[in-house]
């Protein structure tokens, strides 16, 4: 008998870390309570995607969307919608641009622009069940390429695809299979790169949690196409979803044949193995993460060589994102002809994004190449928080520019963000409003590239550190005029000579907000102030006399003993022990301390 | 699970486990599949909705009958449950009442099958969200 | 000015650079294209010593960035290959711009300490720093800090390190060492032993290779001038001195003579002139060294034909003391294989602190035995436990090439206008064996002439063995001792010797007999010789001026020194003897062991 309903809950990571596990026990429970297991299937799905609203259960098939579910609210959900079929009208979405709930996320603003390709399968299908996949016309394009397809089809049909790389680099996926198919040796190899390490982004882990017999798919049919019969996942030890999801995945596939030897009876045989990063930064650059994998230190070298045609162990290699090999089956099932209808010009297909920062539907997106900024934050993204004021948007993770009001109805596209001064980069995309200071914002930037930085050439071990240090002194007020220049131009020439994609992008935090915020500079370095009220070390915290009535409330609460005052006397505040932690301002009741 | 050797057996095992997602399917595009909302609030469930229910998912499927079947609090007719609600692709949804198994059979292949009217439509005062 | 270049046949590669038509071989870099035609592209870590194979190609510092015309980014000349049709252009104000603020952020992480700097006149950061002509560094910053080490043949002092990866390659490609390599990122980055131990603690062997091509002051010599000053000047002190064969052939390089002058009586004339007591030669000993090294392989030999099972073949030369270092670090499972006997450096100082001291009526505690060598290692040899006694080394301590040129040239000794001076007897007497020493397949060669005679009982007539010479890294032979086939093999570099042992651990390859030096070319390209900077052909002309030396000897076989013949008369006895064993010979320890157990 087959189920009336089915229950999804969101399994990935973010929705497990708020309880989601204890959510589907407790749903299973009242279920079998009630007698209706049998009736009512529950699922462990990967993400959907909705983040700010999780964990989320979806009640199929009317598609109620419930959001911030807690473990509590199980019974509620099944003795009212699934017994009796009334909404939990208070678990319900609330859009806040009309003010009332919606229970289909069909009519979510959050789910509208979206177009679901590479997470197609995310919060749809349990990651665990091989099934699942394959009634979602799973490997049915592996099946495609090994029965109706040469290697030189499957290459020319991602080429027409006009698919390109979503790790960051943006080149074309098809070319690179096809350098890769050139070279002849006795073992090639095919990598995933899951080595995701732009903060905030998840796309890839996403996909990994949620389908990964999409990417286990892909890498069989790049396998087939360039001639390897090698694959290698290398990924972050810090996702160990993931990592089970994709163990479960390659054992399914392998127990079924679908991995190994002879595969759906032709001559192909593909394995595929594990590699564990340890979280570095600049191991999502190809070379650098196949030295990872070969266990030497993992920093870049030059190429050419390109891995293709000396990679892992100095055999070709093909390194492609979990976001690119994800598109590969249904490019394949569905035709390169419906793929690159999608899109712009030269940006084929969807772009998922992982939207954060001050905006309402912080979560993970995936919208038609082409979609503008302005749809991404205002229609999708629901808006700036607390209804404050747009002020830019950082796109392509720490090393990405930050763009501005003006470049709000670019649309989104590899060729349109580098034009603007910004990157795709692997889909990173965070809101700044009105609060945020821009120097600060860029120093923030730096801080990571710095961290993270393998310190192989000079530009990037020596150049950020000290943009780090110019940005570092201008936030603390001790900018001189000549630093701008001397910022630009380190920059400029970071760009220019940095050996690997890490250096040649770093500085654009740096740069982009120097030629879009010129004014933050100069108030920080001619005025000594912060515009934002962001750098403490521009700021100070004066009691206004007319105000203060000397309740002393203040002087007990300051940490650093820092305001002085008699009693029922206006009090003031030493700025030289002042040490600017704001707990004064919390404190007064008659707001009669400021933040000059 | 078993060994997948070659492309017809995915394809057998593929229209095996279709009909595990199925219901996922189709409500991922109600707009194109016919829509059967079932009144399952206390008067329904008293008058026997959960068997017109039933009969309208096993039987649906039987007839070939690419359909959502979900259900619905009261819809406010509580002298005609079991209520069902029907929304053919492209066309204004109608209300029937009394819906037994019987009449869920006539309304199958008289309705659904063949555009035929059927007795018992509730003459609707609202829209349905 | 004449613009197209003399290109050889094979070239198939034509493009511009400075808008001058240039063609060059398939697989060429932009850097090396340029400087072909003459086009200088600065560069700072790149390293090409041709003839060895050995090249440093991390692509890292960036000063050699030129522009490439439809390129986004400038392009690191030393590895970018060159493609037909390219334009290049290596002086644009873009790519000077790029060069002047890369090499200021260099300087902005490097001590300005040059006034006190061992590497000051001979840094080829200084030198970059003064041909683009700057004065003053914009940056300004954190500095790195990390601890200056010092061991007894090397000082790492890392806040000098401008991250070339020279020494890493050197210590792991090269000689499969293992002991330099990159540790921690960004701006932490640096070049360490392992969990940042010392160097002590580490596998170095001291073979000083990384210090042979560090550009800057980061990795220098542990520098003894200033005791040894100390030592001549104390009048109660004599102070005799022992020079290996190598420093000739490169000494005069550091007063600006070509490559390959032999300065053997210059040399002299300056180490007396110096104050030295006695100027006394470790060819000397190197003769000495073949008396008992040759001798032993004899030994062995027979018993081996007598159908000993336990005897060790084959044998293995001992004289290179980073040679030994790597084999009781690296393989000590085969500790029984190398001959027993000691180097040519402590067989000296043994022979001169337990003879000549008492021949010349010396008190021991009052000799001061310097050696002058082309070597770190052997600063780290001479001060091993087992060659002291009651705590006084037989070889007080060591300096290098660099070092004594370096001494000279504060002594205000005009080297160029001495007259050639001889060394003193006996212990200055040597033969043309002894010469050779200094280049890699030398000592086998000296030590074929010796056995051949012992063996054979016959006159040697031509003593040239050239199959045994040469630059290449592995070579193998096999010479006819009147019927007998001896099989040797001879590596230099500890990367090829290791490949070597491991054929004999392997026992894929049959030897009787094996040369080992440790560093490039041998001791001609010893880690305390005169900088290359990156070129081999010096190299090449230092063997060269050895086996020059060596044709030019009156006697070209050691058993044949007189004063070696009057010193086992009057003294040792017989080669292998029980006063040899004592003197001459050592034993080996499991290092890795030692280094666990601490």
């Amino acid at each position: 008998m087959s189920y009336k309903m089915h229950v999804l809950v969101c399994g990935g990571t973010g929705c497990r870390a708020s309880n989601s596990q204890e959510i589907i026990a407790r749903l299973r429970e009242s279920l079998e309570e009630r007698h209706l297991d049998g009736e009512v299937q529950v699922i462990a799905t990967g993400c959907f995607g909705f983040c700010e609203q999780g964990p989320i259960v979806k009640i199929m098939p009317d598609n109620t969307f419930y959001t911030r579910v807690t473990p509590g609210d199980t019974a509620e959900i099944i003795n009212e919608h699934v017994v009796k079929g009334r909404k939990v009208e208070r678990l319900l979405y609330k859009d806040p641009r009309e003010d009332k709930s919606v229970s289909d996320s069909k009519h979510m603003g959050f789910y509208q622009k979206q177009l679901r390709v590479a997470l197609r399968n995310c919060g749809f299908i349990d990651p665990e069940n091989l099934e699942e996949y394959i009634a979602r016309d799973g490997y049915a394009a592996l099946a495609k390429c090994l029965g109706e397809m040469t290697p030189r089809e499957v290459i020319d049909e991602i080429k027409r695809s006009g698919l390109r790389g979503r790790g960051g680099g943006g080149f074309p996926t098809g070319l690179k299979w096809e350098f890769a198919g050139k070279y002849r040796a006795d073992q090639k190899y095919v990598v995933c790169n899951a080595d995701e390490g732009d903060p905030g982004a998840f796309m890839d882990r996403s996909i990994m949690e949620g389908d990964p017999h999409s990417v286990i798919e892909a890498m069989a049919i790049c396998g087939y196409s360039i001639g390897a019969s090698k694959g290698l996942v290398y990924i972050r030890a810090e996702y160990p979803l993931a990592i089970q999801r994709l163990k479960i995945a390659i054992e399914q596939a392998r127990a079924c044949g679908l991995l190994g030897e002879r595969i759906l009876g032709s001559d192909f045989n593909f394995s595929i193995e594990l590699r564990y990063g340890a979280g570095a930064f600049v191991c999502g650059e190809e070379t650098a993460l196949i030295h990872s994998m070969e266990g030497a230190r993992g920093e870049p070298t030059m190429k050419p060589p390109f891995p293709a045609e000396s990679g892992y162990l100095g055999r070709p290699t093909n390194v492609n994102n979990v976001e690119t090999l994800a598109n590969i089956p249904v490019i394949i099932t569905k035709g390169a002809g419906w793929f690159n209808k999608i899109g712009t010009e030269r940006s084929k297909g969807t772009k998922v994004f992982a939207l954060a920062g001050k905006i309402n539907n912080v979560g993970l997106i995936e919208v038609p190449m082409g979609t503008t900024l302005r749809e991404v934050i205002y229609e999708i993204g629901g808006g700036i928080k607390n209804g404050k004021k747009f002020k830019a948007v950082q796109t392509g993770g720490p090393s990405g520019g930050c763009l501005t009001e003006k470049h709000l109805d670019v649309p989104i596209d590899f060729d349109n963000l580098l034009a603007s001064g910004s990157m795709m980069g692997s889909g990173g995309m965070i809101v700044m409003d009105e609060d945020d200071c821009m120097v600060a914002v860029a120093k923030f930037y730096l801080e990571f590239t710095v961290e993270e930085s393998c310190g192989k050439c000079t530009p990037c071990r020596v150049g950020n550190k000290r943009l780090h240090e110019i940005l570092d002194k201008i936030t603390r007020g001790e900018g001189e005029p000549a630093d701008v220049d001397r910022l630009r131009n380190l920059g400029k020439v970071i760009k220019d000579t940095a050996l690997c994609g890490l250096g040649q992008t770093s500085p654009n935090p740096v740069l982009s907000t120097l030629d879009n915020f010129p004014g933050e500079y100069a108030a920080h370095i001619n005025e000594r102030k912060c515009p934002a009220g962001r750098c403490k070390a521009l700021l100070s915290y004066v009691i206004d006399p007319r105000l203060c009535i000397g309740c002393t409330l203040c002087t007990r609460a300051c940490p650093a003993a820092a305001i002085v005052g008699n009693r029922k006397e206006p009090h003031a505040i030493d700025a030289a022990k002042c040490i600017k932690c704001g707990t004064c301002v919390e404190k007064c009741k008659f707001k009669a301390i400021f933040i000059r | 699970m078993e060994k997948i050797k070659t492309l017809a057996d995915l394809k057998r095992i593929k229209e095996n486990v279709q009909a595990k997602i199925e219901l996922r399917e189709r409500s991922e595009r109600p707009g194109e599949l016919v829509q059967v909302k079932v009144a399952m609030a206390t008067c329904g469930i008293a008058a026997g909705s959960k068997e017109t229910m039933n009969y309208f998912i096993d039987h649906l499927d039987k007839n070939g009958i690419r359909a959502v079947v979900t259900q619905t609090g009261c819809m406010g007719y509580c002298y005609a449950e079991p209520t069902v609600e029907i929304s053919k692709p492209g066309k204004e949804p109608i209300v029937f009442g009394g819906v037994t198994p019987a009449r869920a059979e006539e309304i199958i292949q008289r309705y659904l099958k063949n555009d035929e009217l059927v007795e018992g439509i509730i003459p609707v005062n609202y829209r349905s969200v | 000015m004449n613009n197209t270049q003399s290109l050889p046949m094979e070239s198939t590669i034509k493009l511009q650079i400075d808008r001058r038509d240039v063609a060059v071989a398939p697989g060429t870099s932009i850097l090396e294209a340029a400087r072909g035609a003459g086009i200088h592209v600065p560069s700072l870590c790149y390293m090409n010593l041709r003839d060895t194979c050995i090249s440093n190609l991390p692509a890292s510092c960036r000063i050699c960035v030129v522009e490439v015309e439809g390129r986004r980014n400038l392009a690191p000349a030393c590895s970018t290959r060159c493609e037909e049709g390219m334009k290049v252009t290596t002086t644009s104000a873009r790519v000077m711009n790029a060069q002047k603020t890369v090499l200021e952020l260099i300087l902005s992480d490097h001590p300005t300490d040059c006034l006190i700097c061992p590497k000051s006149g001979n840094c080829d950061l200084q030198e970059m720093a003064a041909r683009l002509k700057i004065r003053e560094v914009p940056f300004k910053g954190e500095q790195s800090s990390h601890v200056k080490e010092s061991s007894p043949s090397i000082i790492r002092d890392m806040n000098k390190c401008i991250y070339c990866r020279r020494c890493e390659m050197m210590c792991n490609k090269v000689q499969t060492v293992g002991a330099l390599a990159a540790v921690n990122r960004g701006f932490n980055a640096t070049i360490a032993p392992a969990f940042e131990r010392p160097l002590g603690e580490s596998e170095c062997t001291y073979c000083g290779q990384c210090v042979a091509v560090c550009p800057v002051g980061a990795l220098t010599e542990n520098d003894h001038t200033n005791r040894l000053l100390a030592d001549l000047a104390d009048p109660s002190k004599t102070v005799i001195v022992q020079t290996a064969p190598a420093v000739r052939a490169a000494l005069g390089e550091e007063f600006g003579l070509p490559a390959g002058t032999s300065v053997t009586g210059r040399m002299v004339s300056a180490l007396r002139a110096l104050g030295f007591d006695k100027v006394f030669d470790t060819d000397f000993a190197a003769d000495l060294t073949i008396m008992e090294e040759g001798s032993e392989l004899l030994d062995r030999l027979a018993r081996f034909l007598d159908g000993d099972k336990t005897v060790a073949l084959p044998i293995l030369t001992s004289c290179c003391p980073a040679w030994v270092n790597f084999f009781e670090h690296h393989f000590p499972d085969m500790l029984d294989i190398p001959s027993s006997a000691r180097s040519p450096q402590q067989m000296f100082g043994a022979i001169a602190k337990n003879w000549w001291a008492r021949e010349a009526g010396v008190k021991r505690e009052d000799l001061v035995v310097v050696s002058i060598m082309p070597c770190l290692a052997k600063k780290y040899e001479c001060a091993r436990d087992e060659f002291k006694e009651n705590g006084d080394p037989d070889v007080n301590y060591s300096l290098s090439t660099r070092e004594l040129a370096g001494l000279i040239k504060r002594a205000n000794v005009e080297f160029d206008s001495l007259p050639d001076g001889d060394f003193d007897r006996p212990m200055g007497e040597s033969t043309g064996a002894g010469v050779i020493f200094g280049a890699t397949g030398g000592v086998m060669e000296a030590a074929l002439r010796t056995a051949h005679e012992l063996y054979t009982g016959k006159k040697l007539e031509n003593v040239n063995f050239e199959s045994v010479r040469g630059l290449q890294g592995i070579k193998k032979a096999t010479v006819d001792l009147d019927g007998f086939e001896l099989k040797i093999g001879i590596a230099h570099g500890l990367g090829n010797a290791r490949a070597l042992l491991e054929e004999i651990r392997e026992k894929r390859c049959e030897y009787h007999a094996i040369e080992i030096m440790a560093c490039p070319g041998g001791c001609i390209g010893g880690g305390g010789q005169p900088l290359h900077h990156g070129d081999s052909a010096r190299l090449k002309a230092r063997a060269r001026a050895l086996y020059a030396e060596d044709a030019g000897k009156p006697s070209r076989k050691s058993h044949e020194n007189p004063c070696i013949i009057k010193l086992y008369e009057e003294f040792l006895g017989k080669p292998l003897g029980e006063k040899a064993h004592h003197l001459l010979h050592t034993s080996y320890f499991n290092k890795g062991k030692a280094i666990q157990e601490r």
